[in-house]
């Protein structure tokens, strides 16, 4: 059963280089799948490239999801580290 | 053993093994296999390789060079991990049964068009690191090694053809001791970086990659350009020894750091120096500066995705100001088009960029970039002695306008209630010839002249001083030259004003005495030209060098003008 949660992203430059690497290097310390949604597209939260390539900009809702064994843990956290960093609430 | 001689960018002596830095040969074969997971198994471990590479030097750039420049490495670990990326690689070496080579050069180039067609700035360079990084993984799938600055770790001299500002950022000067390149002049990147790292260095060789093989004994003497390969033992205790006069010489110079710079006959000139960041004011000061002749404001604007906000500048200005206390600093507004653009600003592409939309000519027309400088400037005034100096002024009417958006934007803090220096000098670069030649109406508006040789010189004589093949004209000495530097120099004098040079040729051991006599009051330079310059000025006469001014601005060339001061120096 997946899990999912949608948040704003309010740092003013949106998810440019630094906050994307701590992002996707939180999300492969997980083993459960994640995504990240946006304006339709959905990516692979593990993947760098793919992240960027997202374009994120200030004031974009987003929705993370994870799916998999440690699915609960695995959401908390790329949360948390999106709050902690600034980006977004 | 072989000599080879080029332009001596950066001084000293540095005596060491050939690390050569060059991007190998990484053309490769399609080949059917047999074996997908073999395949698969050979593209994982050259991946393998490659982070265990990357962390390396992320690690040594953390501890050389602080966390920032080694951000960008942490970038390219996770490109590495990324399954986006990889995926599509395994899967087609087990569908189309190719070798690995063939499939990451394949899926690298989807991705590489795929950042570059984007019309993000900060994208389309995300497509360079992309290829950073999948040229590491081929050349371990090739068994060629791939040559890493950050990971130099034993004494060597670095040979390139040139060194691009990431090369420089990752050289640790612990290990380089030095280094040479084929192309490049004194002015060029590469130097000057070299002498911001203070390491010897000689550029414009043209060869140097071709004659020397990895692991090579190598002397470069940074003082006169010349390099020699696989040297005679004699030749090594010669060099040696030159290498110790030199840093006896340092030391010498180093007692003067806190005397001002005065003539033999009792004569005071001021010697500053030319930074980029407020990181370079711990140099100035360390090689006793006597002010910043030059602050290039550009930096704060390069590197980046997007113009630096007011407070940002601010904030650079304020730190700039404090750490030099009352010390004069001449900020140059943004010097921008020409050589250095801006991605974000989608500059067009002009046929000849050194006459084209740059510094003030751009500036006042995007007076919004223009206004928010003036006003971090402003608003930085109040921490320490500031001067503003507008740079590629070519008519009177462009500095009257940058002088009243000053203005304006003065009149508009104060009545924000925001505090600002009220005798904040106001002059201008003197770069363009059509000012020298006028210097004297200019004179009556601006406070200051700064002479700016670089372009000065390659304005004056037609030649693009990038352009190697026409650098014989790049004539610092030339009669011509003498001439529109003295006429600034008269011009300031008859008003009151002063004038001050900002260019290489400030710290030249052969204009020195020229610009002496020609009464210069400033001279700025590389931070690490101050405290020869200054020895240099104690054993000159200014007024027995003034009383040759005649016969050097009457002289045909540039040759005699040298020959002429070389005898008169005792050079």
């Amino acid at each position: 059963m997946a899990v999912n949660q949608t948040v704003t992203i309010t740092d003013e430059t949106g998810v440019h280089a630094r906050p994307a690497t701590v992002l996707v290097n939180k999300a492969g310390s997980y083993t459960s799948d994640m995504t990240i949604e946006y304006n339709g597209k959905s990516i692979n939260l593990k993947s760098i490239m793919g992240v960027m390539s997202l374009g994120i900009p200030q004031g974009a809702s987003i929705t993370i999801s994870a799916d998999g064994p440690d699915e609960e843990e695995a959401l908390a956290g790329v949360v948390e580290v999106i709050k902690s960093e600034g980006l977004g609430e | 053993m072989k000599q080879l001689s080029g332009i001596a960018a950066s001084n000293g002596i540095a005596i060491a093994k050939a690390f050569k830095l060059a991007v190998p040969d990484l053309s490769f074969e399609q080949r059917k296999i047999e074996n997908p997971s073999d395949e698969i198994s050979r593209l994982h471990d050259a991946i393998n390789t490659s982070k265990t590479e990357l962390e390396k030097i992320k690690e040594h750039a953390r501890k050389t060079l602080g966390d920032e420049h080694a951000e960008i490495f942490s970038a390219h670990l996770l490109v590495l991990s990324d399954p986006e990326l990889i995926n599509p690689m395994t899967d087609k070496i087990e569908s189309e049964k190719v070798n690995a080579e063939v499939a990451l050069d394949a899926v690298a180039q989807t991705f590489i068009q795929m950042f570059e067609s984007m019309d993000n700035e900060y994208m389309r360079e995300r497509a360079a690191d992309i290829k950073d990084v999948t040229k590491r993984i081929m050349a371990h799938l090739l068994n060629v090694t791939f040559p890493n600055p950050a990971l130099i770790d034993e004494e060597v001299i670095v040979i390139a053809d040139d060194l691009t500002p990431s090369d420089t950022a990752q050289l640790n000067k612990q290990f380089v001791k030095g280094f040479t390149t084929n192309i490049g002049g004194r002015t060029s990147h590469s130097a000057i970086m070299a002498r911001s790292l203070e390491i010897p260095a000689v550029v414009g060789t043209k060869t140097i990659t071709a004659e020397v093989n990895e692991g090579d004994m190598i002397i470069v003497d940074g003082m006169d350009g010349t390099v020699i390969i696989n040297p005679t033992s004699d030749e090594i205790s010669q060099y040696t020894s030159k290498q110790e006069q030199f840093e006896q010489q340092k030391q010498e110079w180093a007692k003067l750091k806190d005397e001002p710079t005065v003539s033999s006959d009792g004569v005071h000139v001021e010697l500053a120096a030319n930074i980029g960041t407020p990181d370079d004011i711990e140099g100035v000061i360390n090689n006793g500066g006597e002010g910043v002749g030059l602050y290039r404001t550009e930096f704060l604007y390069m590197g980046k995705n997007e113009l630096p906000t007011e407070d940002e500048q601010y904030e650079s200005y304020k730190s700039v100001l404090e750490q030099m206390g009352d010390k004069p600093v001449v900020v140059r507004t943004l010097d921008i088009g020409g050589d250095k653009e801006l991605p974000y600003l989608d500059l067009p592409e002009e046929m000849n960029p050194f006459l084209g939309y740059r510094a003030i000519r751009l500036c006042l027309d995007r007076d919004d970039i223009f206004r928010t400088q003036l006003r971090a400037l402003l608003r930085a005034s109040v921490y320490g002695n500031l001067k503003i100096m507008f740079p590629m002024i070519a008519t009177l009417d462009e500095f009257r306008q940058a002088k009243a958006l000053l203005l304006e934007e003065k009149d508009k803090l104060v009545q924000e209630g925001t505090k600002v220096n009220d005798d904040i000098e106001i002059g201008i670069m003197v770069e363009i010839p059509s000012t020298a030649v006028i210097a004297r109406q200019f004179a009556k508006e601006v406070d200051f002249f700064s002479i700016g040789t670089n372009d000065l010189i390659q304005y004056t004589m037609a030649a693009d001083r990038m352009n190697e093949q026409v650098s014989y004209l790049y004539q610092p000495y030339h009669p011509a030259i003498l001439n529109l530097v003295n006429n600034v120099i008269e011009a300031a004098h008859a008003e009151g004003k002063w004038a001050g040079m900002c260019g290489e040729m400030a710290g030249d051991s052969i204009a020195i005495p020229i610009l002496l006599g020609l009464g210069l009051d400033e001279f700025s330079m590389s931070a690490t030209s101050i405290l020869p310059a200054r020895t240099q000025i104690k054993q000159l006469s200014k007024e027995e060098l003034a009383s040759y001014k005649d016969q050097l601005l009457s002289m045909s060339t540039a040759d005699e003008v040298e020959a002429f001061i070389r005898e008169k120096t005792n050079q």
